[in-house]
This record gives structure tokens, C-alpha cells and sequence, in this order.
């Protein structure tokens, strides 16, 4: 049951992932980005990750993909202008970005060769109870320091995208 | 009954995914766009913390990929913000007509 699932969901995000590049709209983009982020909280939940399964369904596919949405949508972007390439981008960047993936995949395969298998329901470890634990006991100065990271972000924006009066 | 999933088959899918970032941070020409292909590849390192996690059954992967959407909302933010900017100021959204600082 779990390898249909995995694999239905790695195709749904294989598939949305060409069809973010392929797509000339950024409004087909965004909707494709929420189908790659939608099935990877799938994933998540296979590989026991309840809570990040969560946090990624409402911070990525909820949150900022409403924003995304909204700046699209707010400046009116439309199709973009194809511009020329250079011809070393144009020939060499599909088979270098092929020879990428092939060896990252060899590396895989080659340098971590025992990896078990995945079977959902063996590990739940990570529950909200579990990951607030560590957060708040571990992980504690790097939760704090990540709170006054997203105050400085808040302020940032708002000076950022202010109108100007004068 | 079909076999079940190595763990290798979700890091592959991560390195699929952050190829495909790749790719489109480099050929779009929309800041948007190419906002977006920067999510992608940080969404497909989670799924490699959380794979690992799953290995090594302990939730550190999982507070590391907690930090990393974190950080990607904080610079969705500002991103978007600056995108903002780039358009009230410039009026494009076109990435290689924004080239005052070459030279």
C-alpha cells in the first residue's frame, strides 16, 4: 500500500515540477509548486513526520503560496518574454542538469548502500508532543534566535512594500 | 503485493526535485518564477532531512527541515517585498532587464 502510495505521490511531484519550468505563466507555476508541496506532505507522512507533514500543508501550501499568489496577482504579471539564451545554455544545460541528477543518484546508491527499506507505521517519532520537546529543550537558543530572525522579516517587508509619503 | 520502498528512492526524489529547481532558477526569466524554483529546491532538501530522520530514527531532520520552512517563509516575505519594489521602481518583471549593477 505504501509503495503506491509513494509512488503516485513522486510522480504527482516529478510531474508538477516540469510543469513549474514548462509553464509560461507564473500563475500555472504557483499552482503547480502547491501540487509538488501538497504531494510532499504526503511523503512526509509515510516517512512518520506527522507534524512536519502538517507545518508544510499549512507554512508552504497555505501560507506563502498565498502570498506568491497574491504579489502575482497584484502586479498583473503576465507571460513572460522568452529572451535569448546563450548558446552554451541552450545545447550543454539539459545534459549537465541529466549528468547532475545521475550523479547524485550514483552517489546515493554507491556511498550509503544499506539503507532500509521504508514501511509506514514502523516509526512515528515525529509528533507535535516529540518535536516540541526538542524544540524547547535542545533546540532551544535556534527557536529563539529564528523568532527575532521572522520579527526582523516582519519589519523588513513592511518597510520594504510601504508607500512613501512624503 | 509489491515491494517496499528503499529509503534510496526518496533521496533520488529529493535530487529530482532540487535538478528541476535547478533548471528553473536558471531558464525563467521571471523574478517570480525564479522565486519560486528557489522554494522547490528547498523543499526537496527537506524531504532528504526527513528521509534521513526516518533512517536514523531521531527527530533532529525533522527540527532542521522545521527551521528551513521557517527561514523560506521569513524570505518569502522580504523576497516579495523586494519584488515588489523592483516593480514599483522599474516596472518589469523581466530578470535580465534589472541589470544596473553590471557592468
Amino acid at each position: 500500500m505504501d509503495t503506491v502510495l509513494f509512488i503516485i505521490f513522486a510522480v504527482v511531484a516529478i510531474v508538477c515540477g516540469f510543469n513549474l519550468i514548462f509553464q509560461k505563466h507564473p500563475i500555472s507555476s504557483a499552482l503547480s509548486l502547491i501540487g509538488v508541496m501538497s504531494s510532499l506532505a504526503v511523503l512526509y507522512l509515510l516517512l512518520g513526520a506527522e507534524f512536519i507533514a502538517m507545518a508544510q500543508m499549512i507554512v508552504y501550501g497555505g501560507a506563502v503560496m498565498v502570498l506568491f499568489i497574491f504579489v502575482i496577482m497584484l502586479l498583473n504579471a503576465g507571460t513572460e518574454k522568452a529572451s535569448s539564451k546563450s548558446w552554451f545554455a541552450q545545447f550543454a544545460g539539459l545534459p549537465l542538469l541529466c549528468l547532475f541528477v545521475a550523479v547524485l543518484a550514483f552517489l546515493i546508491r554507491a556511498a550509503l548502500p544499506a539503507l532500509p527499506d521504508v514501511r509506514f507505521g514502523r516509526w512515528f517519532g515525529g509528533t507535535a508532543e516529540n518535536i516540541g520537546k526538542m524544540l524547547f529543550t535542545q533546540y532551544l537558543l535556534p527557536f529563539e534566535v529564528i523568532s527575532i530572525l521572522i520579527l526582523i522579516a516582519i519589519l523588513g517587508a513592511v518597510v520594504l512594500a510601504r508607500k512613501e509619503i512624503d | 503485493m509489491l515491494p517496499p520502498v528503499p529509503l534510496s528512492w526518496y533521496l533520488i526524489l529529493s535530487a529530482i526535485l532540487f535538478a528541476l529547481g535547478v533548471a528553473g532558477f536558471l531558464y525563467r526569466k521571471s523574478i517570480i518564477t525564479v522565486f519560486m524554483s528557489i522554494e522547490l529546491m528547498l523543499n526537496a532538501v527537506n524531504l532528504s532531512f526527513v528521509a534521513f530522520s526516518y533512517e536514523y530514527r531521531r527527530i533532529d531532520g525533522h527540527i532542521y527541515s522545521f527551521f528551513v520552512m521557517v527561514v523560506a517563509a521569513a524570505e518569502a516575505a522580504v523576497g516579495l517585498a523586494i519584488i515588489l519594489t523592483v516593480f514599483k521602481n522599474r516596472g518589469t518583471l523581466q530578470i535580465d532587464e534589472v541589470d544596473s549593477m553590471k557592468l
